[in-house]
């Protein structure tokens, strides 16, 4: 199947067009965090408090890197497991997060709250972390730099591969593979 | 008697950190391409293929296999014909790690469990050690992702739940996995012992490499019964549906109390990584 090339920020537009299944090839600018930076924002937004990024439009990757070598962007980054994100993905997808790439299932709330509000979730190859930092082509940390490999970090990314798992549609990528291939 | 220098150890496992995290083994290359001419879903296929690109990089360019450098698990065999001069053994292997993770740009991955907070180095390390004979100091390390850890479990069946209750449990704990341990899965396998005997050699049994056959023939049955009833149940390459959800199932056994039927699944991810050094 032909990769779609789609650039962020994501509107609705581009998240309607696009299905389970569907491969994507990501440019433009990302943000990523994982548990302890989801916490943090969540708390942020339950005290009403501004957030250190703007989420509109915006799409987080959920990935820890390894430190970069000299003169490298980024070190390895492949996905890491999204269920923990579960917890707080909803709130961010009401703050108007549009897009998440990680690995493995979601939750019923995260998945309704794509549906309602418009987002995507995708999947990125998890264990080729070297192989997607090629498409890395900056990285700097913007937010939290004591957590370290858990710091938030906005990334230029170009032709980044993913494949949509969750669509605005209620549509799953993980069950209709099972389906279609168990016996 | 044979001595090794505390710093000969240091320089050795830091070395064989690195090596771990850049170098996949032959055995995982040849069955990523063996299951990519298996498998029957492109997606499918196209993992394999990056996933064998990945490796060529990483081991190119020294950049982690994956971002996910592991706990560091090392397995010891000491010799009881060997001596440490200098220093002690656990202290030398954690001197390595913090030396390789620092040197191979490698995470640093461990922290309080409830603070969160990171040790900053990697350590402590795990480290099992056993006392063997002879004068050779044998140290391998299997740095062990956290997704697929997660997905692991240890179980205390009934006796009467027999080889069926086992079988199903292992095939179930991989069917609730999904995609989280970023398939494809190895599956290791303990069974018997006490709780913790079983854990060990569950994890133990993911060092065998992979195409191996067990030596023993009734282990070797289930291995090959496992590997297709896993693999029948579709979740394919990162869970994307199709034929390859485990390269290999990898089972343990050992004696246990009359009472117990203890089980352990210890699920490795495809960046299946291991080196060893031996003095
Ligand atoms: S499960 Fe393995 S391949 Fe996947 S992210 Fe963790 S260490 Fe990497």
């Amino acid at each position: 199947m032909a990769e779609i090339k789609i650039t962020t920020p994501l509107t609705d537009e581009v998240v309607m067009k696009l299905k389970s299944g569907d491969k994507v090839l990501i440019t433009g600018i990302i943000y990523t965090g994982r548990d302890s930076a989801h916490k943090r924002l969540s708390d942020l937004i339950d005290k009403g408090e501004k957030l250190p990024v703007d989420l509109n439009g915006q799409i987080i990757y959920f990935v820890g890197p390894t430190p970069a070598r000299p003169g490298m962007a980024v070190g390895s980054a492949g996905p890491t497991t999204s269920e923990r994100m579960d917890a707080y993905s909803p709130k961010l997808i009401k703050m108007g997060l549009k897009g998440m790439i990680g690995k493995g299932g979601r939750s019923k709330q995260v998945i309704d709250a794509m549906i309602e509000h418009k987002a995507l979730y995708m999947a990125a190859t998890g264990g080729a972390g070297a192989l997607i930092s090629k498409c890395i082509k900056s990285s700097e940390v913007v937010a939290y730099e004591d957590l370290g490999p858990e710091a938030i970090r906005k990334m230029e990314v170009v032709d980044f591969p993913a494949i949509i798992i969750n669509d605005a549609f209620g549509n799953d990528l993980y069950m209709e593979g099972v389906k279609k291939y168990s016996r | 008697m044979k001595t090794v220098k505390y710093s000969d150890i240091v320089e050795g496992v830091k070395k064989i950190c690195m090596d771990a995290n850049f170098d996949l083994g032959d055995d995982v290359l040849e069955s990523f391409k063996k299951s990519r001419d298996i498998e029957e879903s492109q997606a499918g296929k196209d993992i394999f293929d990056q996933l064998l690109a990945n490796a060529v990089i990483a081991k190119k360019e020294k950049i982690a296999l994956c971002q996910d450098t592991g706990f560091s698990v090392f397995f010891v065999e000491l010799g009881d014909d060997v001596k440490i001069s200098g220093g002690n053994l656990i202290e030398a292997i954690n001197d390595g790690v913090r030396a390789g993770y620092s040197e191979g740009y490698l995470r640093k991955s461990i922290c309080h469990p409830f603070t969160r907070k990171n040790t900053g180095d990697n350590t402590p390390a795990i480290i099992h050690v056993d006392l063997v004979k002879g004068d050779s100091l044998k140290i391998t390390i299997a740095p062990k992702g956290g997704g697929s850890e997660n997905m692991s479990r240890v179980t205390m069946l009934l006796p009467s739940d027999g080889i069926d209750g086992v079988k199903d449990y292992v095939v179930n704990r991989v069917r609730e996995s999904g995609a989280n341990p970023c398939p494809p899965i190895i599956v290791g396998v303990g069974i018997g012992g006490t709780f913790e005997k079983a854990a060990m050699i569950a994890k133990k049994a993911l060092l065998r490499p992979i195409g191996s056959i067990n030596p023993n023939p009734e282990l070797a049955v289930l291995e090959e019964d496992l590997l297709k009833r896993i693999n029948n149940l579709g979740i394919g390459p990162q869970g994307f549906g199709g034929r390859i959800t485990a390269l290999a199932v990898h089972v343990e056994m050992h004696p246990c109390h009359i009472a117990s039927l203890p089980l352990a699944v210890n699920i490795n991810c495809h960046s299946s990584r291991h080196k060893e050094i031996i003095f």
